[in-house]
């Protein structure tokens, strides 16, 4: 064992100081690996940041939502359904939630209205808290200016704004307007005792599906959607997006493969010569690709090393500038939000199997012809 | 269902291990036809030399599997959440009906590439090759094994259906549900039968290890016993460690160990008893060949140190059972 320990240092040592002569070489061969590794990490990083910020969340909404359909439309629910969920076993609490969109013609932007759960926020008629971005998108010139909207029936309201969303919660309250029951209800001229759907929340997470199941026969006409079935449709729009950067991406990869077997085929003359004198001195096959292969993976290691730690800074630090517009998507008010750094094991397992393991394939067979040359031949 | 970062790259590792395993069983049957130490013509020195890749290719081929077999594991767990009813690796490998065998194949071809590994650094030390045929039968078997993981990993993958309602590893490691199945097997054996079990194997283990070490006999008896153990061991995992791990009684799945919420904990049980199992397989692998005439200075010592590192890694994985069992709030006994 420590025989072989002693050997795997000496390879190395020598290694390095091979790279280190060739550096002009190495130097370039390092930074095209660098920046495959780099794209492709920061395109997996920024959709596990975007897929762990969604779980967490969603994480705080009710475990079932439900809505009234007409003709497979959603429709407006009336708050008597409200008692028949509230009879069912196992339902913790049931609320009904009022929220809309409102199109802003001043701007082209589309706001959230919504009626706060939180009894806490106590807006009163005439006030409201606006999302950051609401602010941004109507020129504020100052943080708390009344906002005027023009509602459907063409009346102009005017709304105190009380507060504003800090950005730190931009992602979900970019657009938000929060304001009053009576508010709401005037402005968007609805009936009483009418809701936009009913949240439920249950205390048991194994007990959904039956409950579901149980509603489903006093509500025929509901449509019910869980908390689970949300994170699902998170999770696979963003590991689909994610995907499609790398499928997109695995054209550039196969370039730089074929790229890195014509490196390491087209031995220099002074790299034959090398080869040719360690053999020369003793050195068997198995040395050489002992050696080539302490090559490649150092070349690997650093390459991976630097790929991960730009991406991890692109993503984290520069909310990824790069790829934003395909991984995000875009809005007239779109939320400015930092992503919360979240890396795991898997990511890293990914990402080695996609870079490392193409680059070793394709040097392996150019390696072990350059070791199994005879000296003779290389140094003529 | 496809297009996900760790299927793509799983995809990837079947694809050039299946290239890299075609050619090697090409070159196999020619070597096995036409290999001749004595001649000195072109053909043979070139298969000498290209001997030599074939090695290096199935390190590598190797290392990418372990990492594939891994990756397989925790991908199935991350992937649970996408899947109705599964709440770990378990659900989303039933959730067709190649999941379970392209784990089982994934974990054959570690267990058969280490062994042919151990052969190949055998045969490196003997001046004239004496193993290279046997080698090269071998890889013949191990191909097919590649390919059909390959082609089972493909049909799992292509086959992932979001609807399908797939179950939980709490119905299938249940001592008792209708549809009995290995799982349930394991599982319903009684903890203390499983935990006498896994003592007395391990004992048995360790008394012709000792034996095979001082009077170098039993080798192949050892190998065999390391066999038993690890099927014992996994039966012990199943029935009464994960139960500790979790400190629940009940819960008894062999994959939620590997989760982040136990500290990958399940690495640290189940690498040892690889390493293990694997280091008695290839001494008993070995055994046949130490009288052959140019390894028999070096196989002896060779074969006494797998026994020995098979041995400290039973003993490594022995002390984390006890660990567990030690530092867990669960009480099955007393």
């Amino acid at each position: 064992m420590k025989h072989w320990l002693r050997r795997q240092r000496y390879l190395a040592d020598f290694t390095l100081a091979a790279l280190a002569r060739r550096r002009v070489k190495n130097t370039g061969l390092i930074v095209i690996y660098s920046i495959i590794v780099f794209v492709l990490a920061s395109a997996m990083m920024f959709s596990a940041a975007l897929r762990h910020e969604a779980g967490t969340v969603l994480a705080k909404s009710p475990e079932l939502i439900v809505q009234q359909l007409v003709m497979g439309r959603h429709e407006m629910i009336p708050g008597s359904e409200i008692e028949k969920l509230a009879g069912i076993r196992g339902v913790a609490a049931v609320k009904g939630r009022l929220w809309g969109y409102f199109y802003d013609s001043v701007n082209g932007a589309n706001y959230t209205f919504m009626v706060p759960d939180d009894d806490s926020y106590d807006l009163q008629p005439g006030e409201a808290i606006l999302g950051e971005g609401i602010g941004k998108a109507r020129d504020f010139t100052w943080d708390t200016a009344p906002l005027f909207v023009t509602s459907l029936a063409g009346k102009m309201v005017k709304f105190t704004v009380r507060e504003t969303f800090a950005d730190d919660s931009a992602l979900l309250t970019a657009d938000l307007v929060l304001i009053s029951e009576a508010d709401f209800r005037s402005f968007f001229d609805l009936p009483p005792d009418v809701y936009t759907d009913i949240g439920v929340s249950i205390r048991n997470e194994r007990e959904i599906g039956t409950i579901v199941q149980k509603a489903q026969l006093v509500m025929p006409n509901a449509r019910f959607v869980t908390r689970s079935d949300i994170e699902r449709t998170y999770q696979r729009l963003f590991d689909w997006r994610e995907g499609l950067m790398t499928a997109l991406a695995a054209a550039g990869v196969l370039a730089f493969a074929i790229f890195a077997a014509e490196k390491a085929s087209g031995l220099s003359a002074e790299e034959a010569r090398e080869i040719g004198i360690l053999k020369a001195i003793g050195w068997d096959t198995g040395d050489v690709i002992a050696m080539k292969l302490w090559e490649g993976g150092l070349i690997s290691f650093g390459a991976f090393l630097a790929g991960t730690v730009f991406a991890y800074i692109h993503v984290f630090s520069f909310q990824a500038g790069l790829f934003e517009p395909i991984l995000k998507g875009w809005a007239v008010i779109y939320p400015d939000f930092a992503l919360a750094p979240y890396i795991d094991g898997l990511q890293l397992a990914t990402l080695f199997a996609i870079t490392v393991i193409p680059y070793t394939a394709a040097t392996l067979v150019p390696i072990w012809r350059a070791a199994t040359a005879d000296p003779d031949q290389v140094m003529r | 269902m496809i297009f996900q970062t760790p299927i793509l790259a799983l995809l990837l590792i079947s694809a050039l291990s299946s290239v890299v395993m075609l050619w090697a069983g090409w070159f196999a049957l020619r070597l096995l036809l036409r290999w001749d130490l004595a001649s000195g013509s072109r053909a043979q020195l070139e298969m000498e030399r290209a001997t030599d890749l074939v090695s290096t290719l199935f390190g590598f081929v190797m290392l990418a599997q372990l990492l594939s077999l891994l990756l397989y594991v925790f991908n199935a767990d991350r992937m649970a959440t996408l899947f109705v009813g599964a709440m770990c690796a378990v659900g989303t490998l039933n959730n067709n009906d190649w999941g379970f065998p392209t784990l089982y194949a994934k974990l054959a071809i570690f267990f058969v590439a280490t062994m042919w590994l151990i052969l190949d650094r055998a045969d490196r030390t003997g001046h004239d090759y004496p193993l290279t045929r046997v080698k090269f039968a071998l890889v013949l078997l191990i191909v097919p094994l590649v390919l059909a993981a390959g082609a089972s990993e493909l049909t799992y993958f292509l086959n992932l259906q979001a609807d399908v309602i797939t179950s939980c590893c709490s119905t299938e490691f249940t001592a008792d549900t209708e549809d009995a199945g290995l799982g349930s097997d394991m599982s319903s054996l009684a903890p203390a039968t499983a935990l006498w079990l896994l003592a007395a194997s391990g004992a048995a283990v360790a008394l012709i290890g000792a034996v095979s070490l001082i009077w170098k006999r039993g080798t192949m008896l050892f190998a065999a016993a390391g066999a038993v153990f690890f099927v014992v061991a996994l039966t012990a995992i199943i029935s009464v460690i994960s139960p500790y791990v979790y400190e629940h009684p009940t819960h008894h799945c062999p994959f939620c160990i590997l989760k982040p919420e136990y500290n990958y904990f399940g690495y640290v049980l189940y690498v040892p008893l690889f390493l293990g199992t694997a280091f008695a397989l290839g001494a008993g692998l070995l055994q046949p060949f130490r009288k052959v005439e140019s390894l028999a200075a070096t196989l002896p010592a060779r074969i006494r140190k797998q026994v020995a590192l098979s041995l400290a890694s039973f003993v490594v994985f022995g002390l984390v059972v006890l660990w567990t069992i030690w530092q867990s709030q669960l009480i099955l006994f007393g």
